[in-house]
């Protein structure tokens, strides 16, 4: 327990050293939260609520980034090794490198659930135990992930390459960007393999709809379950020395942590709900978008004058 | 050896095709300073990476510290501090963080300051790794080494790759933990310094320890030898040269010749009468005490940087 806290220490201290690490885990998900906050949900508190989950889902994922970068790196320039000579386990290497990237990672969440709730009057951020367990749960799962790529990669270019190759589809098929209802039939059918769309999904449903967490238990449980395989799988990939070759076969093991989510994918291709969900949510927010605009319309037909003076107080 | 700390039988290690030890054997007493002498490729890093646990043994037996590195690393690392070829650390870590952070490891632990005063890095505590130069990162190493006041010391080449200076401020450390009777096991390449430095050296090449003893008793071997060593206008044949009254044994060594002599003045003067029959000419001639390169060089045929 000592070296794990020790280790922890070490790495958050750092990682706050590093201007990387500031740029890609404070910078760019504030970035990204005003992007979303200001431009697309153009600071309307009810779209500013809805693409909170996405958001968060984003700083939350980057978290397999950084993670196996730093791991490959240590083991590269032979920091590792010099590890291996002390009491120091190889579990105690990789949980103190998601202890501390948890702890790095929840500052900016809660930055950016306050800003959304102070800066962007978002009335209400759900159902906040859901939020956190979803956070917490997935930033750990998410970080596990990176400790596989940096267990199945042999080099630094190895890893950006696996990185970007998983990156591209976590953003893109499951709701974080392009909104999940927007994906063709097909494309939605893939997405529900990916455990970034459960992810999502629960942020969305947690945040929007107030869902508590046993009413997201799948998304938890599933995302759970993920990361004790995940993390098992790296400590027994796990490798102290740079010279130190992963065998080709061991890399298909890599294939049985797809296990949950390959058969919450078969279920939800099955029965749907994840979708239904979606398309009910993306329902309620035109609905209450085109009831917004009958009221000014009305508004506007009532009182020309003072419609005037709300549209001028708005773009104040 | 009654009071020995390590205990190594008959090790062996393979790499693939390569057999890197080649059943070694040796063991070291407490508060003594033990060196693994030889080229590079040796088998020396291997054999001490075993005893420190980074490593598994293919066969024979290790006890560290009464511990079987293979089966209880855990309980040995307490026990052993080491150096390692090449100490890497990450380079926004400060001087003192480091020691903190590997006191932090250990259920014996020294105090930082001190090893940073007695290592003279205390103008550097707040440094970043990477600020500091070769000579500061390996007293850092060896800082680092010492932080849980280990009972057997591991130094895998502590000087490789240090200039002359720097080189002489470690030896002075090292000197003064075998004054305080640390057990030390070192690697080198050096001959002088395992002769500065050891208490007894074990002579490695291609696997195998091919001599062992304190340094003297290794030059005792060839003591009564002198070692000369000529460069000829023209090549000559060993056979010939070995031939020569005086002369007891003969290599050709980088274009030079080096001749193991029992009564030199008469090896020399019958080395002339040749050359001058054979119309060749002396280029240089050197002649020198033996030295553990000469034990290196007259087991081997090779000098030890070859």
């Amino acid at each position: 327990m000592t070296n794990l806290l020790t280790l922890t220490r070490m790495r958050v201290r750092l990682a706050l050293r590093n201007k990387m690490f500031f740029f890609f885990s404070i910078v760019m998900p504030l970035g990204f939260f005003f992007l979303y906050s200001g431009v697309f949900a153009k600071g309307i508190p009810r779209e500013v609520a809805n693409l909170l989950g996405p958001v968060l889902a984003l700083n939350v994922m980057g978290s397999f980034w950084g993670l196996s970068a730093t791991l490959v790196m240590f083991r590269e320039q032979g920091i590792l090794r010099r590890f291996h000579v002390t009491p120091a386990t190889a579990t105690d290497m990789l949980v103190s490198s998601i202890l501390a990237n948890y702890t790095l990672t929840l500052p900016t969440v809660i930055t950016e659930l306050l800003l959304a709730k102070f800066l962007f009057h978002v009335p209400s951020l759900g159902h906040l135990t859901a939020v956190f367990f979803l956070v917490s749960i997935g930033t750990i799962s998410f970080g596990s992930l990176g400790l596989v790529i940096a267990s199945v990669t042999n080099t630094m270019q190895e890893t950006q390459v696996l990185n970007q190759l998983l990156w591209l589809p976590l953003i893109f098929l499951s709701g974080a960007t392009i909104p999940f209802t927007y994906l063709s039939t097909l494309v939605q059918s893939i997405a529900l393999f990916l455990p970034a769309t459960y992810l999502v999904h629960g942020l969305k449903r947690a945040i929007v709809d107030n869902k508590g967490p046993l009413q997201l238990l799948l998304a938890l449980g599933s995302l759970s379950i993920w990361f004790i395989l995940t993390l098992f799988l790296s400590s027994q990939l796990f490798r102290w020395e740079p010279e130190a070759r992963i065998p080709r076969k061991a890399k298909l093991y890599v294939a049985a942590t797809a296990i949950p989510f390959f058969l919450l994918g078969i279920w939800e291709n099955k029965y749907g709900r994840v979708i239904a969900e979606e398309k009910v949510a993306v329902q309620r927010l035109d609905e209450a978008a085109r009831a917004e605009r009958r009221a000014k319309q009305k508004d506007i037909q009532q009182d020309p004058d003072a419609s005037d003076q709300n549209d001028s107080d708005q773009k104040q | 050896m009654t009071n020995s700390v390590l205990q190594v039988e008959n090790l062996t290690k393979r790499y693939g095709d390569v057999q890197a030890v080649r059943g070694i054997s040796f063991q070291v007493a407490e508060g003594e300073v033990f060196g693994l002498l030889g080229p590079n490729g040796a088998g020396k890093t291997s054999t001490i990476e075993i005893l420190e646990g980074l490593r598994d043994a293919d066969g024979g037996a290790v006890c560290v510290c009464g511990y079987d590195p293979k089966t209880q690393s855990g309980e040995l690392k307490h026990e052993i501090g080491a150096a390692l070829q090449s100490t890497a650390l990450p380079e926004k870590l400060k001087v003192v963080e480091a020691l903190h952070l590997f006191a932090g490891f250990y259920k014996r632990r020294r105090n930082p300051e001190g090893l940073l005063k007695r290592f003279g890095l205390v103008e550097k505590r707040n440094a970043f790794y990477s600020q500091l130069s070769g000579g500061q990162k390996q007293r850092l190493a060896l800082a680092i080494a010492l932080i849980n006041d280990p009972k057997v010391v591991f130094l895998d080449e502590p000087t490789a790759g240090l200039d002359p200076q720097v080189r002489r401020e470690i030896y002075d450390i090292i000197e003064e933990l075998r004054r305080d009777k640390k057990t030390i096991v070192l690697t080198t390449h050096y001959i002088e310094e395992a002769e500065r430095l050891c208490d007894r050296v074990a002579i490695v090449d291609h696997g195998q320890i091919i001599a062992q003893g304190t340094p003297r008793e290794l030059k005792q071997a060839s003591a009564d030898k002198t070692r000369i060593e000529v460069r000829l206008a023209r090549e000559e044949s060993v056979e010939t040269l070995r031939a020569l009254e005086g002369v007891n044994d003969c290599r050709a060594l980088n274009g030079n010749y080096v001749l193991h002599c029992l009564r030199p003045p008469q090896a020399i003067v019958s080395l002339v009468k040749h050359l001058e029959a054979q119309s060749n000419e002396l280029v240089s001639l050197e002649i020198a005490t033996p030295s553990l390169e000469d034990v290196f060089i007259e087991l081997t045929g090779r000098r030890l940087r070859d």
